[in-house]
């Protein structure tokens, strides 16, 4: 099988339209070739996960492509950085590495990537439409992109992701053709109540249980807002490296069973029982109710304008007065709008610290990581213990804003 | 070495010429987690290559495994000169070939990454990797 370039691949190849074209397509063909794709295809949009500094090479590549006189081709925003641009001096970090970290995040820009820094580029004006090919990264954000909006990415990272951006093409193999959107494996629950956990904790099982087959999940109670796909996706794609899951009678590609798995039988089916929800959340949770709270940390993936109308009104019923910092991750698009709203007015008095452009378990933001986080999120709950040595407790969104007023973890008060 | 015999061909995923002792896994290494990029030294818990180092080495495996950040870290790994001299997989790879291929295009350091059959190569083989006539991977081995 061999890979076919147009006229116009070709001559980016040749670099007749810079050295920073002929790079990415040059890293683009040994892609394709190492999975087999036959062609490259067009994109409409991308989403780099490349601000985070990582090292020196992933700074030096991008740094290259500045040189080159390179742009992105292609509508193109950013996963978070290391940093809270918005809010200066939240982030604590040593000066040395701060001045790499600092330039990566621009560098970008200077690529001609847009300024979005959020890990949930489906709540900004770029969000793609049904069908549309994107090459994006960030784990959460593919799975989004294509379970519930229905257009069509496959995993992509380093370097890869920016590859197809220089270029506006990707790859013609994966997820962006229709005959490998077929669902394998069958997921049936059967429980009625829509609750922000039981989706956390499809998301957590589903993860596991799918390998690399495309999971179908039958019985799921119809959810409350997209946000509750966002927990399921996001922790499916923490515990395994699902790309795409279907929702019968929930997803766009999945209004039957028969058309979620493309009219052909599934090859395992599994049963998910309350039982199993309550086992794969209390994996999450490390310490007993009444253990002394050090902080809140929600918005992971970025919280999105919705679940500020959820969190504001729970601030204000219980107004949380002990001084533990709440912190919201959130896109600054939402931020702003917030702020235009009036909406953060106050607010601080109960402890709420929005945090823009990164998020609390990448990068020192935290002031004690000695006590007891609560989060809302299967995705932060599961990584901060081993990226920033925090012991978590995880419960529903009410259930942290009521433990925040009492001090202490307490759950199900619901 | 003196390069006598060849022992077995292959396709390159990165063309260039290395030579070092085997270091063979049955078990493929995710290089993110798997990788401390700052000496090579191999630090997944659950590879039975725990503690033995890359660096310098023919690394031998099935396939490349994992994260997409893999490509960062052989990337890195090849800068700081902590990354094997080489690297034969049973099948391709792509998160590998990119960090392989990033690394040639900002270094110019050109680590083979080649596929090949694998069977019958050992740890300590002695393997030097050459580029054949038609661009193939040539590869050699002595005892």
């Amino acid at each position: 099988m061999t890979l076919e370039l147009t006229a116009r691949d070709q001559s980016m190849l040749d670099g007749e339209q810079g050295p920073s074209a002929a790079a990415a397509m040059k890293i683009l063909v040994a892609f394709s070739n190492a999975v087999g794709a036959r062609g490259l295809l067009d994109i409409t949009g991308a989403h780099i996960d490349g601000c985070l500094y990582h090292g020196k090479a992933g700074l030096d590549f991008v740094e290259r492509l500045v040189e080159g006189g390179g742009r992105v081709q292609v509508p193109t925003t950013l996963n978070v950085g290391s940093f809270d641009l918005i809010h200066p001096g939240m982030v604590k970090m040593p000066a040395a590495e701060e001045v790499p970290a600092r330039r990566l995040m621009k560098a970008h820009l200077e690529l001609g990537c847009q300024a979005t820094f959020t890990c949930a580029p489906y709540q900004t004006r770029f969000r793609p439409a049904f069908g549309q090919q994107v090459a994006w990264g960030e784990s959460n954000a593919i799975v989004f992109a294509n379970s519930v909006i229905g257009a069509r990415t496959n995993r992509y990272g380093d370097f890869i992701d920016l590859c197809c951006a220089m270029t506006g093409r990707a790859p013609a193999w994966g997820l962006h053709l229709s005959e490998n959107r077929r669902g394998r494996i069958l997921f049936e629950l059967d429980i009625a109540e829509p609750r922000d956990s039981l989706f956390v904790g499809v998301g957590l099982i589903v993860g596991q249980a799918s390998g690399d087959r495309i999971p179908v999940i039958s019985g799921l109670p119809r959810p409350r807002d997209e946000d509750q796909l966002k927990a399921l996706g996001a922790a499916a794609a923490t515990t395994g490296a699902v790309a795409l899951f279907h929702a019968v009678g929930i997803t766009p590609e999945a209004n039957t069973p028969d058309e979620a798995f493309h009219g052909r039988a599934p090859e395992e089916t599994i049963r998910i029982s309350q039982a199993d929800i309550d086992h794969a959340l209390s994996r999450l949770s490390g310490v007993a109710d009444g253990t002394p709270l050090a902080a809140v940390s929600l918005g992971t993936p970025h919280f999105s304008h919705e679940e500020w109308m959820r969190l504001l009104p729970m601030l204000r019923e219980a107004a949380p007065g002990r001084g533990i910092p709440i912190y919201v991750n959130t896109g600054r698009a939402t931020l702003t709008r917030l702020q235009e709203e009036g909406a953060l007015t106050g607010m601080e008095a109960f402890g709420l610290i929005p945090v823009a452009d990164t998020c609390t378990y990448v990068t020192s933001i935290l002031e004690r990581l000695d006590g007891v986080v609560m989060t809302n999120s299967g995705k932060w709950a599961h990584y901060a213990p081993g990226n920033i040595g925090v012991t978590v407790a995880f419960a529903e969104m009410v259930d942290c804003i009521r433990s925040a007023a009492a001090g202490q973890v307490m759950r199900g008060a619901s | 070495m003196t390069v006598a015999t060849v022992d077995r061909r292959g396709t390159f995923q990165l063309a260039g010429e290395a030579d070092g002792l085997a270091l063979v896994f049955s078990q493929p290494l995710s290089f993110w987690g798997g990788i401390d990029a700052e000496t090579g030294e191999i630090i997944d818990h659950s590879h039975p290559g725990l503690g033995q180092n890359v660096a310098g080495r023919i690394l031998v495996m099935p396939s490349g495994r994992g994260s997409s950040s893999s490509s960062s870290v052989l990337a890195e790994a090849i800068r700081r000169g902590t990354a094997p001299a080489g690297i034969l997989l049973q099948r391709p790879d792509p998160i590998l070939a990119v960090g392989a291929i990033v690394a040639e295009f900002l270094y110019d350091i050109h680590m083979p990454l080649v596929v090949c059959d694998i069977a019958g190569i050992v740890s300590g083989d002695r393997i030097a990797v050459r580029v054949g006539e038609e661009g193939e991977a040539v590869l050699h081995k002595a005892q």
